[in-house]
């Protein structure tokens, strides 16, 4: 069977030809692009995402600053004009439809985005009243979310003057007034301190738990591993990988990364001469000024190994590192690179 | 019972995980009203959102539009007239015959409704785009984004609209003894669509500049637009007036605002003498119409990049 790569593990829908009408389902994205023109040429921030989310499903876009997230949720949410491929939210089409996937989704954005000029509670009953609930609902349904989202005693407070965790608590009160069919977070928990951060997990959490169907990006690999069941690992607008936690674990993130630094630059071949590549377990070596890199399901050993072959070229060990299968050790595989958070 | 700030906070953050992890996360995706969006009620509630914050902010919005007719109305009708200067200031007046008051009258009603439009509009809207792009929030609204510009012209025009109404009395009540205004209303209609056009004009023009406003240049907006628009405006003198000076009467006519004053001053005050009136009604309807398919346009690309 043929998958397109970041398929996660869906089976795709069959393509129709011509009007290209989608199955229902929370999110689906084909060949998806963004280009910014830019006085110093084109910028292509987004090259090609393919996804797809099912209702229900808690789904993470993981990747480093820069990776082209935020545009991606931008054009999920209708606020970025994608420049190629296509799009749909609860089945509608993402440039076709703006204001019917509008109605359909609560967006979380990365910045306080509040209205300033109201009242907690009226920043809820305004955007309410946008979603089209008269006064009465409008006002029942801002009392419902203050109560379940611990703001009752800020109610009358200005928007200002909340703190970054209420600020963020009321943010996804807000996305939530119209029962959106998907809930989008745009880096949530960026800046937030450590316990705010967990209570927000719990919260979405719960919220998953109730059956909300939800989209987050976050470069923090713990928020990925601890939230989503499903995530696509993207970098320089391309999904690297997608699948679950463990299906990225036990494919692309199953090794161990052994780095060893040396005081020299390792000769070429060094790997290779000490029979290292033969061990069993071991998946990749590469070498790369004065490192050497291991990728291996069986790190009992290797270590020593490198102490050796590198005294055996008359370097020295100058630090090592060994890290566990997870998320970190997946980009790693995929990239080369480490991951910057 | 007393607890710290820290403790409350604790206390909520605690209260909300359980809140959420029993039945209340549940029963706030399925236990809610099931929204039904309109584009009227979409429309409805953003201005009823304008109406609460300009309640909230009903003293400042009123200081901004009494203090700036007051002063100038005090000034030059009253304590100039008594000092003896209203000669010089007044030498529009002079010219058409009649007291300065009656000059200023339309000409701050103008002045009042540019001011208000651009104020109303203009800098709620370089906030929204600049300080942590509030403007995304709107944009969210299930209505076309051309239909959130088009909210914020109306929006503005409403408050640019209520700024001209309060300039009324103000010019009619101070002034020195022998030195009221001479009003001489025929066509209210006429008044009712100038007033109108007026307003819409000054709002379209807040929001093309607010959307391509940068916001660190903010301060040119006063030395390079409200400050030349106004002084060459036909606020403080009629056009007819500036016939003695042929290349200014001239030149002054690329300045919309011109036609802001004297349409005012057609329907108010027209014994001062005034511009055509299909000159008026003509710039007036298609400069509104030009800078509004402007306005919206840039805004929708401002806000989808």
């Amino acid at each position: 069977m043929t998958q397109p790569a970041a398929e996660t593990g869906e089976q795709a829908p069959p393509k129709q030809a011509g009007h290209g009408q989608p199955q229902r389902r929370a999110i689906r994205t084909e060949d998806l692009r963004k280009t910014y023109k830019t006085s110093r040429g084109d910028v292509r921030a987004v090259r090609g995402i393919d996804l797809a989310v099912g209702t229900g499903g808690f789904f993470g876009l993981l990747g480093p600053n820069g990776a082209g997230k935020s545009t991606t949720i931008g054009m999920l949410t209708t606020l970025v004009v994608p420049t190629g491929g296509r799009a749909w939210v609860a089945g509608i089409d993402v440039v076709a439809d703006p204001v019917g996937v509008k109605r359909r989704i609560g967006v979380v954005t990365q910045n306080n985005t509040l209205d300033m000029q109201l009242t907690v509670a009226e920043n809820l009953e305004f955007r309410s009243r946008f979603f089209g609930l008269g006064l009465r609902d409008a006002a029942r349904r801002a009392e419902q979310l203050l109560v379940a989202f611990g703001l009752e005693d800020r109610r009358k407070a200005i928007a200002t003057d909340l703190s970054g965790g209420q600020a963020k608590r009321l943010l996804i009160a807000r996305a939530l007034v119209h029962k959106p069919d998907v809930l989008f977070l745009d880096e949530p928990t960026a800046g937030l301190d450590p316990q705010t951060r967990v209570n927000l997990w719990d919260m979405l959490r719960a919220l998953h738990d109730g059956g909300q169907t939800i989209l987050l990006t976050t470069h923090y690999m713990e928020e990925a591993e601890a939230l989503c069941d499903r995530v696509a690992v993207v970098d320089h607008g391309e999904v690297l990988a997608s699948g679950t936690i463990d299906e990225l674990k036990d494919g692309a993130g199953a090794d161990t990364v052994i780095t060893v630094r040396y005081e020299g630059a390792v000769p070429d071949g060094l790997a290779l001469r000490t029979g290292l590549d033969a061990r069993p377990g071991i998946s990749k070596v590469e070498t790369e000024g004065d490192q050497v890199r291991v990728f291996t399901r069986e790190p009992d050993g290797v270590l020593g190994e490198l102490v050796t072959a590198g005294a055996s070229a008359g370097l020295t060990v100058r630090d090592a590192a060994q890290l566990k299968p997870s998320l970190e050790t997946v980009f790693l595989n995929l990239t080369g690179r480490e991951y910057r958070e | 019972m007393t607890t710290t700030t820290g403790d409350r906070n604790a206390d909520a953050d605690a209260l909300l995980s359980g809140a959420l992890a029993g039945p209340g996360a549940a029963a706030i995706i399925t236990e809610a009203p099931e929204p039904h969006p309109t584009l009227i009620k979409t429309f409805a509630a953003m201005m009823a959102r304008e109406g609460r914050v300009l309640r909230r902010n009903m003293i400042g919005t009123f200081t901004r539009s009494v203090m700036q007719p007051l002063l100038f109305v005090f000034v030059f009708t009253y304590v100039m007239p008594k000092i003896g200067g209203a000669g010089i200031f007044g030498a529009g007046a002079v010219a058409a015959g009649t007291t300065f008051a009656t000059v200023l009258l339309p000409g701050l009603m103008a002045s009042m409704l540019f001011m208000q439009g651009i104020m109303a509009v203009t800098f709620p809207l370089v906030m929204e785009f600049s300080w942590q792009r509030t403007i995304e929030d709107r944009a969210l609204a299930p209505v076309p984004i051309r239909v959130l510009a088009i909210q914020k012209i109306i929006a503005g025009a409403v408050q640019a609209f209520i700024g001209a109404l309060i300039v009324i009395p103000i010019v009619l009540l101070v002034h020195a003894p022998g030195q009221a205004p001479q009003v001489n209303v025929t066509n209210w209609a006429l008044l009712a669509v100038i007033l109108v056009a007026g307003s819409l004009l000054t709002a379209s023009l807040g929001l093309l500049l607010g959307t391509l406003m940068d916001p660190r240049k903010m301060q040119m907006l006063f030395a390079a637009i409200l400050l030349p628009a106004t002084m060459l405006g036909c606020v403080y003198y009629p056009w007819s007036a500036l016939s003695s000076i042929r290349w200014l009467q001239v030149a002054v006519l690329i300045n919309p605002m011109v036609y802001l004053s004297e349409g005012l001053r057609a329907v108010l005050t027209p014994q001062t003498g005034h511009l055509a009136m299909w000159a008026i009604l003509l710039v007036l309807v298609g400069v509104t119409a030009l800078l509004g398919y402007l306005g919206t346009k840039a805004f929708a690309r401002r806000v989808l990049n």
